[in-house]
C-alpha cells in the first residue's frame, strides 16, 4: 500500500503542481522517488508532528495541497490539536496519511498502533476519511483526493498487502464499490442473504468469510474507501438497499466505522446491521498484525459467525 | 496616517471599550502589545485594507489569540472593516469572538490554543521561499506561550530552512496566566536560548516606537536567518492601575475605570 501511495501520489503531483509532501523523518526506502522527483514540492519536517502539521497548514494556506505522512499514530494523535485548529477548522487542504492503520504494526506494540484513529479524525469539521482497503483502492483514493484537496485523513496499511481489485475502481466518498457479488445461483435460489461491509484493512477477512461454503454464496462484499459526516446520509440511503448488513472494521468500536454506519442507520427498522470491531484487549497486548485481529474478534470465522445469526 | 503614538493610543482606548462592554478578559496583553501593533501598522507591513487578501501582502499572525481586541482595532483603525463594528465585540453572532479569527478581514490565522503560530508561520515563510516570493511573515507571540514545545519545534525548524523572512517577535510583559513568568517557568536567558537555536536576535523596548521602527526597517537582523524580535514590555501598559497587575489578565474595567483609563491615554496623544 505505501508503495501504491507513493506511486500514485508521484504520478498525481505530476499533473497537481500543488501537491506537497512532509514527511515526519519516516518512509525510508518508500519517499525517497517523490523527494527526487518533487525537491521543491518535499520537506522532512523531523521528528516534530505539532510543527509538521502546523507547517502543512501554512504551507496550504498559501495553494499547496500537502500530505503529511508519518506511521500511524505520530501524524494523528500527536498532533490532534493542530489538526483540529489549523487544517480542519481553516478548512485547509492538508491530508494527513497514515502508514500502518489498524495494527499493521503490531509487534511495535501498543504506541505503534492506530486503533482510535478514525474515532478522533470523524468528528473534526469537514474531514474525509479515506481507508483504501487494498492497493488499487489506495491510488483511487489518492487520486480522488488530488482532485479533490480539502482536510482529511488517509489510513494505509503497510506493505505487501494482498490485490482484490483487477483495476483502479471508480471511487467517490459515500458510494459503496461492489468487491464481490453473491453467486448468482444462490441469488436465484434464495435471493441475496446480506452483505459484508468494510473500510480499510477488513476488506481482506469480508471476501474470505463471503467465499465460505458455510454461507452459500449468498453474502456480497462491499467496501467503503472513502466516508466522513458529510456522506453519512447517503451511506444510509445506500444501505437501505439490503437486507443484511454485517459491518467490520479494524479499529475500535467507540467512535470507528461500525459507529458511524449505526448512527447513519439510526432509527432504520428494514435493515438487520451487525457491527464487528476491535476488542479492546488488543490494546497492550504484543503480536503480528493477524493474530492482534484474531484476539480482537477479526477474523474470517467471526465474520461468518455474525452473518449466521442475523435473520 | 497619523503617527504612530497617537494610533497606538486610539488603539488601546478601542480595545479597552471592547473589554469593557463585553466584561472581557485579556486586556493586559492586548495593552502590552499596542505599540508593536501600531509600528507593524504604520509603513512596517507591506498590506493593503482595500484588499485583504493581496497576494503580494506581509502576513502577520498573533499567536496570542486572546490579545486579540488590540488587533481588532488596530484593523479597523487601518480600514479593513468598519470602526463601528468594534462595539460587536464577543457579542452573541458577532464575527469578533474573543480569541482572534481568520473570518475578520485582515487576520490571516485563527488562534487561542497557544503554541499554533510560529509552526504555521514557518510553513507561509517556506513557502514563500519555495514560491520565490520576497513575502514577510511576522508572528506575535507571548511570553507564556514559549512554555508550550510546539513552539520550540518550530524555534528548531526556521533555521535550519533559512527562513530569514520569517519574524517572531515576542511580547515579553513578564506575566503569565497565575504569576510571573520567572516564577512560573522562567524562560531566561531567552535571547540566548533563541540565539543558540540559530536565530537573529534583537532585545527592544516594545513600547519605545524609534526603536521598534528602526529594527523591523532592517530586517532580517542577520543574513540567513530568522529573526527574532524581544520585546520588553509592560503587562496593561499605558493605564496606570493596570500596569504590572496580574488581575488584569482577567478583569474587565467598570464605567469608571475604562473613563480613568480614557482620560490618561488621551493625554498620552
Amino acid at each position: 500500500m505505501r508503495t501504491a501511495f507513493i506511486q500514485e501520489l508521484i504520478q498525481q503531483a505530476r499533473l497537481h503542481p500543488e501537491v506537497f509532501l512532509v514527511v515526519g523523518d519516516l518512509g525510508f526506502s518508500v519517499v525517497e522517488p517523490f523527494a527526487k522527483e518533487f525537491p521543491d514540492r518535499y520537506l522532512n519536517a523531523g521528528i516534530a508532528e505539532q510543527n509538521m502539521t502546523g507547517v502543512a497548514a501554512g504551507l496550504a494556506s498559501e495553494g499547496y495541497h500537502v500530505f503529511t505522512y508519518s506511521i500511524a499514530n505520530f501524524p494523528t494523535f500527536r498532533c490532534l490539536e493542530q489538526i483540529r485548529n489549523d487544517v480542519a477548522y481553516h478548512n485547509l487542504p492538508v491530508t494527513v496519511v497514515s502508514v500502518g492503520g489498524g495494527l499493521a504494526y503490531g509487534s511495535l506494540g501498543y504506541s505503534h498502533h492506530a486503533v482510535q484513529d478514525y474515532a478522533v479524525m470523524r468528528p473534526l469539521p469537514g474531514m474525509t476519511i479515506a481507508a483504501p482497503g487494498d492497493p488499487w483502492e489506495t491510488r483511487a483514493s489518492v487520486q480522488w483526493l488530488c482532485e479533490n484537496p480539502r482536510p482529511s485523513y488517509l489510513r494505509l496499511g503497510k506493505a505487501g498487502e494482498p490485490v482484490f481489485h483487477s483495476a483502479q475502481p471508480p471511487l467517490a466518498p459515500g458510494s459503496l464499490l461492489l468487491v464481490k457479488a453473491a453467486a448468482s445461483k444462490a441469488k436465484a435460489k434464495a435471493k441475496a442473504k446480506g452483505i459484508f461491509l468494510t473500510t480499510g484493512a477488513a476488506l481482506g477477512y469480508a471476501l474470505e468469510a463471503a467465499a465460505s461454503p458455510l454461507l452459500e454464496g449468498g453474502w456480497s462484499v462491499y467496501s467503503l474507501p472513502v466516508w466522513g459526516e458529510t456522506v453519512k446520509n447517503a451511506v444510509a440511503e445506500a444501505l437501505r438497499a439490503h437486507v443484511c448488513v454485517v459491518v467490520v472494521e479494524d479499529h475500535l468500536e467507540a467512535g470507528g466505522f461500525g459507529s458511524f454506519i449505526r448512527e447513519a442507520m439510526r432509527g432504520d427498522t428494514h435493515v438487520a446491521l451487525r457491527t464487528l470491531s476491535l476488542d479492546p484487549k488488543v490494546c497492550g497486548t504484543v503480536a503480528s498484525q493477524t493474530a492482534l485481529n484474531k484476539l480482537g474478534g477479526l477474523d474470517a470465522s467471526c465474520l461468518i459467525q455474525a452473518a449466521l445469526t442475523l435473520p | 496616517m497619523k503617527n504612530s503614538q497617537e494610533f497606538a493610543a486610539l488603539i488601546r482606548s478601542e480595545a479597552l471599550k471592547m473589554v469593557t462592554r463585553a466584561k472581557a478578559s485579556h486586556i493586559g496583553g492586548a495593552l502590552s502589545m499596542a505599540d508593536l501593533l501600531a509600528v507593524l501598522y504604520t509603513g512596517i507591513l507591506r498590506v493593503n485594507p482595500l484588499e485583504p487578501q493581496w497576494p503580494e501582502r506581509d502576513r502577520l499572525i498573533l499567536s496570542k489569540g486572546h490579545s486579540c481586541t488590540s488587533l481588532y482595532a488596530t484593523l479597523a483603525l487601518r480600514g479593513f472593516f468598519p470602526i463601528k463594528e468594534l462595539e460587536t465585540y464577543a457579542c452573541d453572532g458577532s464575527r469578533l469572538m474573543s480569541h482572534i479569527t481568520h473570518k475578520v478581514p485582515g487576520v490571516e490565522f485563527s488562534t487561542g490554543s497557544l503554541g499554533h503560530g510560529l509552526p504555521f508561520g514557518c510553513g507561509k515563510a517556506l513557502a514563500a521561499k519555495r514560491q520565490g516570493k520576497d513575502r514577510r511573515v511576522f508572528v506575535i507571540l507571548s511570553d507564556g506561550e514559549l512554555d508550550e514545545g510546539s513552539n520550540w519545534e518550530a524555534i528548531l525548524f526556521a533555521p535550519h530552512h533559512r527562513l530569514d523572512n520569517l519574524v517572531a517577535l515576542v511580547d515579553y510583559n513578564k506575566i503569565q496566566s497565575l504569576g510571573a513568568v520567572d516564577e512560573v517557568l522562567d524562560l531566561a536567558p531567552l535571547a540566548d536560548k533563541f540565539r543558540a537555536f540559530g536565530w537573529g536576535v534583537r532585545e527592544i523596548d516594545g513600547h519605545n516606537h524609534q526603536e521598534i521602527r528602526e529594527t523591523l526597517q532592517s530586517l532580517p537582523s542577520e543574513k540567513g536567518k530568522p529573526t527574532c524580535l524581544i520585546a520588553h514590555t509592560i503587562k496593561g501598559k499605558g493605564v496606570d492601575f493596570m500596569e504590572n497587575q496580574l488581575l488584569w489578565h482577567y478583569r474587565n474595567p467598570n464605567d469608571e475605570q475604562l473613563q480613568s483609563a480614557l482620560s490618561q491615554l488621551a493625554s498620552l496623544s
